[in-house]
């Protein structure tokens, strides 16, 4: 009895001291979530007033209101949306047949194909600030969504070839030959064979892509100088003026910018669970 | 069905050459078993057949055709890989009818093909699960129904039994030669298992570094192997090898020819073609070749290692001439480790190779003819 009595707290002791440290990691991950919650449903009269508090003593809509009424935020929201949503889409077909051709084929250059791409990765963006500026200004694509569409596709090409490359190289290359013998071409195989079983990484790789393109700051407010190609990070600093910082009305901007990002990974979250090509081969 | 000829096929990658020169004509119908260690060019060749390697030099054709230039997809040919490589996000049934709904066959078409193969492999409860769900004997017929469904010209089988246990392998083996029987498809069967070569083949195709050492029926193959190589890999236990000087009657004043081994002792054969008095040679005995006598005067003295039961039979380790030997017995031997034993070889099924060139001498009379089908 005492043995048992004995095992069973240690394992009390450490399945509690498990959980208690998840937990301890949840709450620090969710916490600046909360206290972006709870700013922005804080009507600004008491903002400054009540202190610490972990609950504001009144509500309030009105943040939420005015955000998507009276500000330019709902536009700025639409043009993020139409950057991330096209840079993830564009980013994720390139890096998929990229990935997939450094993953299958060995060819002359590969090497430093693959090396180049990795210096791409070494420079500090602000180093390239000026640069791209100086080659995007004569095309006509500052202060616009397409130029921005190419940089965001540009940065993120090498790292989510990267992604999808390990992906590729989890599948085996018997499943695409097989189908190549019962009649399919290269390019079919990797469409009805390959393709499927790489979804979790086709997700991951929008996921990935998608969040960095919805919360990039440095490029949209260098690249972009109107209020008409603003997006939703450039957008969020106007509710910093000279003299104040609108803090309840950019937590309700910033709240209601969360959505997509939950919403796109709530879709995608089905795909992110890996173990589809369990069974394919023996294993 | 069709028939394959490979003629002077070659492939290298960059500077390497895998396969030198490969000619090999498949009759309609054959069951060919491509063996060797792993690396002699073997899955190479049958990879290339199926057009999943490009040719470097030569040609392949399949009923006629040549193929060299044909993308897998339209050679027409069916192949069962070692990984089963089956779609994982399909079902049992939709596995098997890839090939025939990309061929855009009717759908009453594909439904009876399906069943008819399904019941034959025995598949007929498990065409709703996916890959997953399968055992990997399972997995293995479900790989080979669908090569089945299709009826191809050729079936290539690229070491389709060497993930699954012993016993499955043995059941599997049979299972597939009756299948050969009733469809009666040219088949080409990679394998480095000696055992499945013997036991499947109607030919045995012998590869070593990329050169095919020796062609002929597993008997054949068994009884007269051309070389050192093709001796010492086909048959399980391994032939014995001892190395010696050839001399004829002139120099023992017996009938005949005998190899003189290190220990200075002396091994009767028959009389070798192209074989010279001293020339360096190797004497090649299959273990049931060799007999352990009662008598010490007929026999050499060798020294017991290690006693192996098998069942059926026992194997004896021992030491001849300071080489280990092994000897195959339907007996139930007892001997004593390091206790001496004699030993006599069966003069006419033993081989004799010249040592440089590896090359088997044969004996000026063949003793047993080659069988010929």
């Amino acid at each position: 009895m005492t043995l048992t009595g004995h095992t069973s707290t240690r394992k009390m002791l450490y399945w509690g001291s498990h959980y208690l440290m998840i937990a301890a990691f949840v709450i620090f991950a969710l916490f600046p979530l909360y206290w972006l919650l709870k700013v922005s449903v804080t009507p600004n009269d008491i903002l400054y007033t009540e202190g610490v508090r972990m609950w504001p003593s009144r509500t309030t809509w009105e943040n939420y209101t005015f955000v998507l009424t009276q500000s330019n935020f709902p536009h700025y929201f639409m043009n993020s949306v139409i950057v991330a949503g096209t840079t993830a889409a564009v980013t994720t077909v390139v890096a998929a047949l990229t990935g997939y051709a450094f993953s299958r084929f060995a060819f002359r250059g590969k090497v430093i194909i693959v090396a180049l791409m990795l210096i791409t990765q070494m420079f500090p963006l602000v180093m390239l600030i000026a640069p791209i500026f100086k080659i995007l200004a004569p095309l006509g694509l500052t202060d616009s969504l397409t130029g921005l569409i190419i940089v965001y596709t540009a940065f993120n090409v090498p790292f989510a070839t990267f992604l999808m490359q390990s992906f590729f190289d989890g599948i085996p290359k018997d499943l695409e030959e097989a189908a190549m013998i019962d009649g399919n071409t290269r390019f079919e195989a990797f469409r009805a064979i390959i393709l499927p079983l790489t979804l979790p990484g086709v997700a991951a790789t929008l996921g990935f892509v998608f969040t960095a393109a919805w919360s990039e700051l440095l490029f949209a407010l260098m690249l972009v100088s109107s209020e008409s190609a603003s997006t939703f990070p450039v957008g969020l600093l106007s509710f910093v003026s000279k003299f104040s910082v609108d803090f309840g009305q950019m937590m309700a901007a910033g709240v209601l910018a969360l959505i997509p990002a939950c919403l796109f990974f709530l879709l995608i979250q089905r795909y992110l669970v890996q173990g589809l090509t369990a069974g394919a081969v023996k294993g | 069905m069709a028939s394959i000829e490979i003629a002077n096929a070659r492939k290298s990658y960059g500077a390497v050459d895998v396969l030198h020169g490969i000619d090999l004509d498949i009759s309609d119908g054959e069951f060919i078993v491509l063996v060797g260690p792993s690396g002699c060019g073997k899955s190479t060749l049958l990879r290339m057949i199926a057009g999943l390697e490009d040719i470097t030099s030569g040609d392949i054709s399949i009923a006629g055709n040549v193929v060299n230039d044909l993308q897998p997809k339209d050679r027409d040919i069916a192949m069962v890989f070692q990984s089963y490589a089956l779609y994982p996000h399909m079902s049992v049934a939709e596995n098997m009818s890839y090939a025939l709904t990309l061929r855009k066959t009717a759908k009453d078409k594909i439904a009876d093909a399906i069943t008819n193969v399904a019941d034959i492999l025995g598949l007929t409860a498990l065409l709703e699960r996916r890959p997953k769900a399968l055992s990997g004997g399972q997995r293995q017929r479900v790989a080979m129904g669908r090569a089945i469904v299709r009826k191809p010209q050729a079936f290539l089988f690229d070491e389709p039994l060497s993930n699954l246990d012993a016993r499955l392998r043995e059941q599997m083996r049979t299972e597939i030669r009756k299948l050969h029987r009733r469809l009666g498809a040219t088949s080409v069967y990679v394998t480095h298992d000696q055992i499945e070569a013997m036991t499947m083949a109607d030919r045995i195709v012998a590869m070593h570094d990329g050169i095919i050492q020796q062609v002929g029926s597993p008997v054949e193959i068994y009884d007269h192997p051309a070389n050192i190589f093709v001796a010492s890999f086909i048959g399980s236990p391994a032939m014995n090898f001892l190395e010696g000087t050839y001399e004829t009657k002139d120099d023992n004043g017996s009938d005949g020819a005998g190899i003189r081994l290190s220990d200075g002792s002396l091994v009767s054969v028959l009389p070798a073609d192209g074989a010279t008095t001293h020339q360096a040679v190797t004497l090649g005995a299959r273990p049931e070749h060799i007999t352990i006598v009662s008598d010490a005067n007929s026999g050499l003295a060798a020294r017991v290692d290690l006693i192996e039961p098998m069942g059926l039979s026992t194997l004896v380790h021992a030491t001849l001439a300071g080489k280990p030997i092994k000897i195959f017995t339907m007996d139930r031997p007892d001997y004593a480790v390091d206790s001496t034993i004699h030993v006599s070889f069966d003069m006419e099924k033993v081989h004799v190779f010249d040592t440089k060139s590896e090359l088997r001498l044969p004996p000026v009379i063949e003793p047993h003819a080659p069988l010929t089908e």
